[in-house]
């Protein structure tokens, strides 16, 4: 089943980001400062994200990639700079109100509530309630929410041991695959995630990266951060480097090589020749 | 794909799916050996309807508790003041009642010439300092950031302590009796006494909230990963102060009902209510690490010491056996939590 026949009230945001012309950015920052005291941990840096791609974001520890991430979604703000969505100047003051523009986190640790099932997990916040009275009282329409789930589940090949079990109860890389659908299932402009990889046996890591394809497949740009190189070498269309709080290289996965990645996130002198 | 959705739902094996399945099966087989056995002991001096429905009128106030403090447990956190706020709440009920259903000198004749004004305000009396004890535990764990064991311990001081300076230590006389008459003791169709309707519906009306609802979601989510419902949009605070106020109306509730069965507020009946309503949701599977519970399980769990002390009592065994028993089966209730949780944790 496709994406679009499967849910028609998605088709409209699918189109959409297709449809921007030449691929203008969907996310865009601009010279991003942040500091944390005399720490300089973002130094102007420019950063962004196209319709139907998936971006790498990578560097070494204290790199600045969650604080870039945190400023993108409205959890930071930073010192100066500009952030632009869909060619608009924005300032998110809150997650949430970058989680109502259609952009969506996957966070690598606190994703899920373990002891729900996954219809809970990918509709916590944003249940579907009955209709007429009922609803008004918080009444839950169970059967509404698990036949999207199953749906979603479906479009993204997500296939979990069971709908109502605990997520405790399933793998980490069905748990993985039930925080990715989440996010998809809200996203309709931008999906982050933030390692998603990490901590992944080799077949739920196939698992994720299939993932990732198939969400850009949809039109959706993913951000990809991570630290294992043949991971971002296998999905990602683009790389972006940050050492040190600036970015210091913008990477063709296509033409690059791991050792032109790494030499750009270490500071040796390979691959700045690639520098943008 | 290459996971096999076969493997990986019953990866962990036997131990885990052995306990996690027959956890709520093996208490709920406990109260039914239980009835079978005293059945089989005392037959129908155990086994008939008044008897049973004796036994649900003595669960009925600490099924109360019982019911708020599920909420409370699901969400990862404690309620060690519902004893003392159900204490406060019938004092405050019981004196209000006294002080407007007549002169000092009638309601000492016990003649309550206004006790239609006095009744109906005591009882909103009580609710509303049940409500306001909730409200302020919720206030302090959420606003102040402080550890729900220790604010519910210091506002168990606070209720008992008010409530005994407000009875002067004793329990409170000249309550009207109609009380007692027309709700405690009242059985309606001839066969249903009111704390029982009450407790019933509560009962139907918290499981609907907890199970059907998404005020019994969220109480779930948070208890299970507060970041995770945080991060989901879900507004923490609000819902733990909702959850903790809860607690505090059913505690007052359970007030009014022990004052209506009692025609006294008693003032030093109640020092363990709090933890045998602790007991009675854990003993039901509710999870003190949070995130894990239904409102049956609490159900089940109060009547196995209710069903205990009842068979004890007409087979004529000590009754304190009964707290053996209970503290037994309390063991057994979170031993069995525990090994859930830690396969869970393998995975």
């Amino acid at each position: 089943m496709l994406w679009w026949e499967s849910c028609s009230g998605e088709e409209a945001r699918v189109e959409k980001a297709r449809d921007l012309p030449g691929g203008e950015p969907v996310l865009r920052a601009r010279g991003i400062d942040k500091s944390f005291g005399a720490v300089r941990v973002l130094e102007s840096v420019d950063f962004e994200v196209r319709p139907g791609e998936v971006v790498a974001l990578i560097g070494d520890n204290g790199a600045g990639k969650s604080t870039l991430i945190n400023v993108l979604t409205g959890v930071l703000r930073p010192d100066s700079g500009e952030i632009f969505f869909e060619e608009k100047r924005v300032r998110f003051a809150t997650p949430h109100e970058a989680r109502e523009r259609g952009i969506e986190t996957v966070y690598q640790d606190l994703a899920v509530a373990p002891q729900l099932d996954a219809v809970s997990n990918i509709f916590l916040g944003r249940e579907h309630r009955r209709a007429g009275i009922l609803g008004r009282l918080g009444f839950l329409d169970g059967s509404r929410m698990r036949q999207e789930t199953e749906d979603q589940l479906t479009d993204l090949r997500v296939r979990l041991s069971s709908l109502e079990k605990p997520l405790s109860t399933l793998s980490g890389g069905q748990r993985q695959g039930v925080a990715v659908a989440r996010a998809v299932m809200w996203a309709s402009k931008v999906v982050i995630m933030d390692e998603p990889t990490a901590a992944l046996g080799v077949a739920q890591v196939e698992m994720v990266l299939d993932l990732i394809r198939r969400v850009r497949d949809t039109g959706i740009p993913v951000v990809f951060i991570s630290h294992n190189m043949p991971h971002v070498f296998e999905v990602a269309d683009r790389i972006s480097v940050l050492r040190l709080g600036e970015m210091v290289a913008e990477l063709d996965p296509a033409t690059a090589t791991t050792d032109d990645a790494v030499a750009a996130m270490t500071g040796s002198a390979r691959g700045n020749g690639e520098a943008a | 794909m290459s996971e096999t959705p076969s493997q990986e739902g019953n990866g962990g094996g036997g131990i885990r799916g052995v306990l996690t399945g027959l956890g709520p099966a093996l208490i709920f087989g406990i109260l039914v050996g239980l009835v079978v056995v005293f059945t089989i002991i005392n037959g129908t001096a155990f086994f008939n309807p008044e008897n049973f429905v004796n036994i649900t009128v003595d669960a009925s106030v600490l099924l109360l508790l019982a019911v708020g403090m599920t909420f409370v447990i699901i969400t990862a956190g404690i309620d060690l003041s519902v004893g003392a706020v159900l204490v406060l709440s019938s004092v405050v009920a019981a004196q209000v009642m006294v002080a407007l259903s007549g002169t000092e000198q009638q309601v000492q004749n016990y003649q309550f010439p206004t006790q239609g004004i006095g009744i109906p305000a005591g009882i909103a009396a009580g609710l509303l300092a049940g409500l306001l004890c909730g409200l302020g535990n919720g206030f302090l764990i959420t606003r102040l950031r402080m550890p729900p064991f220790i604010v519910t311990l210091g506002t168990l001081g606070i209720a008992l302590g008010t409530a005994q300076i407000l009875s002067g230590g004793t329990n409170v006389p000249y309550v009207p009796t109609a009380i007692q008459s027309q709700i405690g003791e009242r059985d309606l169709f001839g066969f249903l006494p009111v704390p029982v309707l009450i407790t019933l519906l509560v009962v139907i009306v918290a499981w609907l909230a907890l199970h059907r609802t998404s005020f019994g979601r969220y109480t779930f989510a948070i208890g299970s990963n507060v970041d995770a419902a945080r991060r989901a949009g879900i507004n923490v605070d609000r819902h733990l102060l909702k959850v903790y106020a809860l607690s505090g109306f059913l505690s007052g509730l359970a007030g009014i009902v022990d004052l209506a069965r009692f025609n006294t507020a008693s003032v030093s009946a109640h020092d363990a209510d709090n933890l045998a309503a602790i007991s009675a949701v854990v003993i039901g599977g509710t999870s003190l690490f949070g995130g894990i519970g239904t409102i049956v399980g609490s159900v089940v769990g109060t009547f196995i010491p209710a069903v205990l002390r009842n068979g004890f009592v007409i087979q004529g065994v000590q009754a304190f056996w009964q707290q053996v028993a209970i503290g037994a089966v309390l063991i057994l209730a979170v031993f069995i939590d525990q090994r859930r949780r830690s396969a869970e944790e393998r995975m």
